[in-house]
């Protein structure tokens, strides 16, 4: 007969149970759950990625819909369990469902605890444990206002470091002396607070808040000692407590947690309780690994197995923040008994201490470099005696027995069952022999079969090692193309890097992202100043040399290496003015050729570099400025003359065209970006071959994008129509700055909506509402830095030493 | 031999180039990152690029015209391309730069 298995709560725990039970014993019973959460099962330890902005809720996802249907069991979201019947053996939900169950698994994890200080009500204070938590600080940190984070722990420096690159200005309150100081000694707990610090993070230690000041919402957090810290948003991470109440209702025996046997039974025996909320042998858990295996045994006893048995062991730490590198795990106390082993390196920010005991390490802290973390960890594990490396022990396993290893001779190096997915529990034996008998080819396959690196992924490196050690040759990491020979990341990697790093100079990011040249190349160079300028509008300073010639000199290379100079003509509307000045400066600078554009511009060509800032001084005087016709940047707005003369024309499409011009000339682009704006459908500006073009329609505008006349020839795909111009400026600008911030340099935009999907840019920016604004004002704020008529600059005198030669040398000689 | 002084390190940008004008065609002096300077004839072996226009990395210049990378240090195309730049000797003291007069004639001859 099958039996009825319900589970409470839907975690990552129960999740893994579930994944083992299906394996062990598929078919057995029928399996209901009950989430309290409106969603499915999700990598909770990979929150913080989400807060800093570094992965999507989508990619975090452990079980979607598919796999519940797939197995056949029913998942109840946005349920909580409100009563339990044991004699009855049923529960009902808070919408009213009843089940029954033969057997019953509470797994409800953990809530945050909150300071019971006054005022910790208020709006604006936030715990950090769910997705809604999450949505609720990326909300916040739209403010980019102040930020107070309370506690410095695992949590409290991933919440605060996220925030921080959200924008927000944050400030983290610790009530103990050092970060962290379960996990680090004071020594690395300096370290990480001067790395936090870094960041523009304030720490404050030894101190106690006393209570939270605000009227209506959150204003400040006052500490015991008087200081006021300003605050619109408050994080409390001081811990959390199992979520015990509902068996303590039912009579089930609970201390801090729900009390469990070492099978995880709590005192009712059909009656099981694993996760957060659970405590064995006296100790509650809250990181995964020892989560994952309560889960394989609660699996194996529901399975039938009476002899499966939790064991508990240390786990070690690592912090999910980008950039810092710690590592701990076991006992680091001092004590009579017991010896250390350190090292320091502050020019390069590492510092390692082991801590032995009767020849055997015990505990371990590592801070900046962590490669050997997995070593130590496996010599504490299996007790080995270290006597004999005693005196190179603190350099690591690639120091023992001969000379140093490379990271990937030093994973070879490993026994088989050393242990190199902390989070699941995962052995390199494991791995290597998935890969072979499986033959898997991706990272993405090895998670799929053993769940190595698939938790919080600061395995990931080992395991592509692995996968080169065993697969050689055949295995190539680099499904992403890399964006030049200098480096092995791509793109999109490097645009995300150079946001949630926070990397503001060119130096700082071929430094920081490990270019293997010392100044990079003209491929990558003038990418990586692109993404700095468009990632950092106000705070980088643009590097000149990383421009190619065009975008130095502002003007067109020709073949000879004279130049061609294109003045704005807003709309490409002109005037008998403006057509005098220029026939005065060809005349004057004897310019061989004046041709009309494909734009609707006046170029004049073979123009000698010395002669620039004269010419542009005398287009200057007419009213021009550059039409930025060389520029990976706006060009052109196309239009016809519309109601003005047309008899067909339906709205201003030329004074549209000019707007948008004006509005958006000086920005730059991944690639050239040129647009149109056509009266009527008649589309005399050609605008539906254009990146972005617009057709005017009796009842509004009608706005086109992601065509190309080029190398392809592509009609535009429509975006929306809407009423007013008001909007459609609207809806471009923030298409544009969409392109901008996700475009990978030199990808024009008919390319990039291929690959990001035109449902998806429809997505963002005709439906959300929020999106589109925030896209808009994104623009709007670089602009401020970038509508600088670099003409009249140079003019001035910027860049003098551009255009004249160094010296002139043996011309008296050669008179002679 | 005779050594003209055409200019101070100073005068040209790091990872940039100036040119020097001769009656024999212009002269490219290059500064690198690492502050070595380099003198080559202002001509891209490929169509005759300025090449004291293109981007500079490492000890390389990149031609504007049809990224054709010139190694400073030879003259040579790098990479699949075939041709050579004249490279002229140069010397740095203190913080002037020299070029020697008769390579500069060397070239009309």
């Amino acid at each position: 007969m099958i039996e009825k298995l319900i589970i409470i709560g839907n975690g990552m725990a129960p999740g893994r149970m579930l994944e083992h039970l299906l394996e062990r014993a598929p078919g057995r019973y029928s399996i209901t759950i009950f989430n309290a959460e409106p969603r499915v099962n999700y990598d909770r330890i990979m929150l913080s990625p989400v807060l800093s902005g570094e992965k999507a809720y989508e990619e975090i996802i452990i079980h979607g819909d598919g796999w519940y249907i797939k197995n056949e069991i029913m998942l109840y979201k946005g349920h909580k369990i409100v009563s339990i019947d044991r004699s009855a053996k049923t529960v009902t939900s808070n919408h009213g469902v009843t089940e029954t169950y033969d057997k019953l698994v509470i797994a409800t994890g953990s809530s945050p605890f909150i300071l019971p200080v006054p005022g910790h009500g208020l709006p604006g204070v936030l715990t950090y444990r769910d997705l809604d938590d999450v949505n609720a600080m990326l909300l916040a940190a739209q403010s980019r206002s102040k930020a107070v984070v309370i506690g410095g722990g695992l949590l409290g420096l991933e919440a605060a470091a996220g925030l921080s690159s959200q924008g927000m200005d944050v400030s983290v309150v610790h009530l103990m002396p050092t970060l962290m100081e379960r996990q680090l000694d004071p020594a690395a707990g300096y370290l990480l607070r001067r790395a936090i610090e870094d960041r523009g993070i304030k720490v404050f230690t030894k101190a106690n808040t006393k209570m939270i000041l605000g009227k209506t919402k959150v204003e400040a957090v006052e500490l015991a000692d008087g200081t006021i810290i300003p605050a619109t948003l408050i994080v409390m991470a001081a811990g959390i407590k199992p979520n015990s109440q509902l068996a303590k209702d039912i009579g089930i025996t609970v201390n801090r947690g729900i009390v469990v046997d070492s099978g995880m039974r709590t005192s009712d025996p059909d009656v099981f309780a694993l996760g957060e909320c659970a405590e064995v042998g006296g100790h509650v858990y809250g990181l995964v690994a020892p989560l994952y295996e309560m889960a394989r045994v609660a699996a194996a006893q529901l399975a039938g197995d009476a002899a499966a048995s939790f064991v508990h062991s240390d786990t070690p730490t690592k912090l999910k923040v980008t950039g810092i590198d710690l590592f701990s795990v076991g006992d680091f106390a001092e004590g009579d008994d017991r010896q250390e082993i350190v090292l320091r390196d502050a020019a390069a920010g590492v510092y390692k201490r082991v801590i032995l005991k009767d020849d055997r390490v015990i505990g371990t802290v590592l801070y900046g470099e962590v490669a050997d973390g997995a070593w130590f960890s496996d010599l504490k594990k299996k007790r080995t005696d270290i006597s004999e490396m005693r005196d190179t022990l603190i350099f690591g396993q690639a120091y023992q027995g001969g000379p140093s290893l490379g990271p990937t001779a030093a994973v070879a190096a490993l026994p088989d069952d050393s242990e190199i997915c902390g989070c699941n529990g995962v052995c390199k034996g494991t791995i290597t022999n998935a890969i072979v008998s499986k033959g898997l080819k991706s990272i993405d396959d090895v998670r799929a079969h053993t769940k190595a690196s698939a938790s919080c992924g600061s395995c990931s490196g080992l395991v592509e090692q692995l996968m080169t050690l065993t697969l050689g040759e055949a295995y190539n990491p680099a499904s992403v193309q890399p964006m030049c020979g200098c480096t092995t990341l791509g793109h999109d990697d490097i645009r995300r890097l150079i946001v949630t790093k926070r990397l503001k100079t060119l130096a700082a990011a071929l430094q920081e992202l490990e270019w293997k040249t010392s100044c990079g190349c003209a491929k990558c160079r003038p990418a990586l100043n692109y993404y700095l300028v468009c990632a950092w509008p106000d705070e980088y300073a643009d590097d000149y040399q990383s421009r190619f010639i065009n975008e130095r000199v502002h003007a067109n290379i020709q073949k000879d290496g004279t130049y061609s100079v294109v003045p704005r003509m807003w709309g490409g509307v002109t005037s008998a003015r403006e057509l005098r000045a220029i026939a005065d400066v060809v005349d004057k600078f004897h310019i061989p050729t004046v041709k009309v554009t494909g734009g609707q511009r006046i170029d004049m060509l073979g123009v000698r570099k010395e002669d620039l800032p004269s010419v542009w001084a005398d287009l200057g005087k007419a009213g021009f400025v550059s039409g930025q016709a060389y520029a990976k940047g706006l060009r052109t707005v196309k239009t016809c003359v519309g109601t003005d003369w047309c008899r067909f024309g339906t709205q201003d499409s030329t004074g549209l065209g000019i707007r948008i011009e004006k509005f958006m000339w000086g920005s730059w682009t991944p690639a050239k970006v040129k647009m149109a704006v056509s009266g009527c459908p008649r589309n005399c500006a050609e605008a539906t071959c254009k990146d972005v073009g617009v057709i005017c329609v009796d009842s509004g505008y009608e706005i086109h994008f992601a065509g190309a006349a080029g190398l392809d020839i592509k009609g535009t795909e429509v975006l929306c129509l809407v009423k007013t111009e008001q909007e459609a400026l609207k809806y471009i600008v923030a298409l544009v700055q969409m392109y901008r911030e996700q475009g990978r340099y030199l990808e024009r935009i008919y390319k990039w909506a291929k690959r990001i999907g035109f449902a998806e840019i429809r997505r963002q920016i005709v439906a959300d509402e929020a999106k589109r604004g925030a896209y808009f004002d994104r623009f709007v704020f670089s602009q401020k830095f970038a509508q600088i008529d670099p003409w009249s600059e140079r003019v001035s005198g910027k860049d003098k030493h551009e255009f004249l030669p160094m010296a002139a040398v043996g011309f008296a000689e050669a008179a002679e | 031999m005779n050594w003209i002084s055409i200019g101070s390190i100073e005068d040209i940008p790091q990872r940039g180039a100036r040119c020097v004008n001769t009656p024999q065609g212009r002269i490219a002096i290059f500064r690198t990152i690492e502050n070595q300077v380099f003198a080559i004839e202002d001509r891209c072996p490929h169509k005759g690029g300025p090449l004291s226009q293109g981007i500079v990395h490492g000890a390389a210049v990149t031609c504007p015209l049809h990224n054709w990378v010139i190694s400073l240090e030879t003259g040579k195309a790098l990479g699949a391309d075939e041709g050579t730049v004249r490279t002229i000797p140069l010397r740095v003291e203190g913080a002037h730069i020299f070029i020697v007069q008769e390579a500069l004639a060397s070239r009309a001859a």
